[in-house]
Formats: structure tokens, sequence, C-alpha cells
């Protein structure tokens, strides 16, 4: 079986590079730089829920994430409208 | 530790590496263009490998005799499909309303879209007018 302390060190690590997409939607200089560091981040944080459901084998964990990467989708798809300034 | 394990342990290795190379790309690109590149591309490629660990953890758990197992792994290649499906078109919009909000790439010397847009928009125009 996989040790407990490997899915902590894969969620550390994918905590850093959560980290370096924060500090680039701090420093983003225009307003779709930061949209691209919001939809990494979305990313990242469906694979650490789904390693998190595998690491303590609860499901749920599992469908969380499949209803947050629909949404962020969702999200996402609505504010690349609202940047291209048209009709909805 | 048997040869199914070695296999999840190299699945982790490289969604790991691609996930970090998201990050540096990031903060290293010059360009709106050239980031949505690194932080898109690397990240699909990146959770393809780490939700495929998963999966096969899922399936040698359901290969001890607990069904718990085939939950985890069905749920998980389900959100692999959502993440296949829904990460590319978030990425081809949020490109798509960069250019049209007017910023443009900064090292490019073709920029074919531009002058493509140019040409729509004024047919339009004329076309409204009439």
């Amino acid at each position: 079986m996989i040790d407990f302390d490997t899915y902590m060190l894969v969620l550390s690590i994918l905590a850093l590079s959560v980290i370096m997409a924060i500090i680039r939607v701090i420093k983003g200089p225009t307003a779709p730089d930061r949209i691209v560091g919001l939809d990494t981040i979305n990313t990242i944080v469906i694979v650490a829920m789904i390693i998190f459901g595998a690491a303590y084998t609860e499901v749920i964990y599992i469908d969380v994430a499949i209803v947050y990467a629909l949404l962020s989708f969702i999200s996402t798809l609505f504010i690349a409208k609202y940047l291209e300034g048209g009709e909805f | 530790m048997g040869y199914f394990d070695i296999l999840i342990y190299i699945f982790f290795a490289i969604g790991v590496f691609f996930n970090l190379l998201a990050g540096v790309g990031l903060l290293r690109f010059p360009d709106v263009y050239t980031r949505l590149h690194a932080g898109t591309k690397c990240t699909t490629f990146g959770s393809i490998f780490l939700i495929g660990s998963v999966i096969l953890i899922g399936l040698k758990i359901w290969w001890n005799n607990d069904t718990n197992g085939s939950v985890l792994a069905i749920h998980s290649a389900i959100a692999l499909i959502a993440i296949l499906l829904t990460n590319p078109t978030g990425a081809h919009a949020i490109a798509r309303a960069a250019h049209r909000s007017g910023v443009m790439p900064v090292n490019a010397v073709v920029d074919d879209l531009k002058n493509k847009v140019k040409k729509t928009t004024k047919k339009k125009k004329t076309g409204g007018e009439k």
C-alpha cells in the first residue's frame, strides 16, 4: 500500500505550485493574467481533492471534486465572456 | 513492494513534476498567452497522471476484495473526464477574451488574428449601416 507520507509530499508540492499561481494572481499586470492564475489554481485544487480522497479512502471528496470542476469551468467561461465585453 | 506500487510512484512523480512546472512557467513567462500555455497544458497533463495513479490505487483496493476501491476508481475516472473536457475549453475562452479585450502578445512578429478580427468587424459594421 502507498505510504501516507507520500500523499502528504505530493500535496505539499502541489501547494507550492498553488503559491506560485497566487503570486501571479497578485502581481499580474492585466486582468487576463489573473484569470489564468485562477484557472490554474482551480485545476490544482481539484487534483489535490482527489488525492486527499485517495489518502483517506473517502469517496465523498472525489464527488466534491467533480462538482467543483464543473462549477469552476462555468465561472471561467463567465469571466471570459465578461472580459470580452459583448452581449451574453 | 510490487510492480504495481512502483507504477503508482512513477505516475505520482510525473504528475507532480508537471504541476510544479506549471507554477514555474506561470511565474517566469512574459506574456498572457505563454502563461496560458504553461498554466493549462502542464496542469492538464499532470492531472492525467495524478488521477491515473488514484485510479490505479482504487483498482488495487478493489483487487483486495474491498468494493470501496471500485467507487474510488470510477469516480476518479469521471473527474478526469470532466477535467479533460473543461480545461482546454476554458483556456480557449480565456485566450479569445484576452485578444478581444486588447491584450496583445509582447514579442510577437506576426499576429494574423488581429487582421482577421478587423476585417470581420468592418464587414459587420457596413452590414449594420445598410
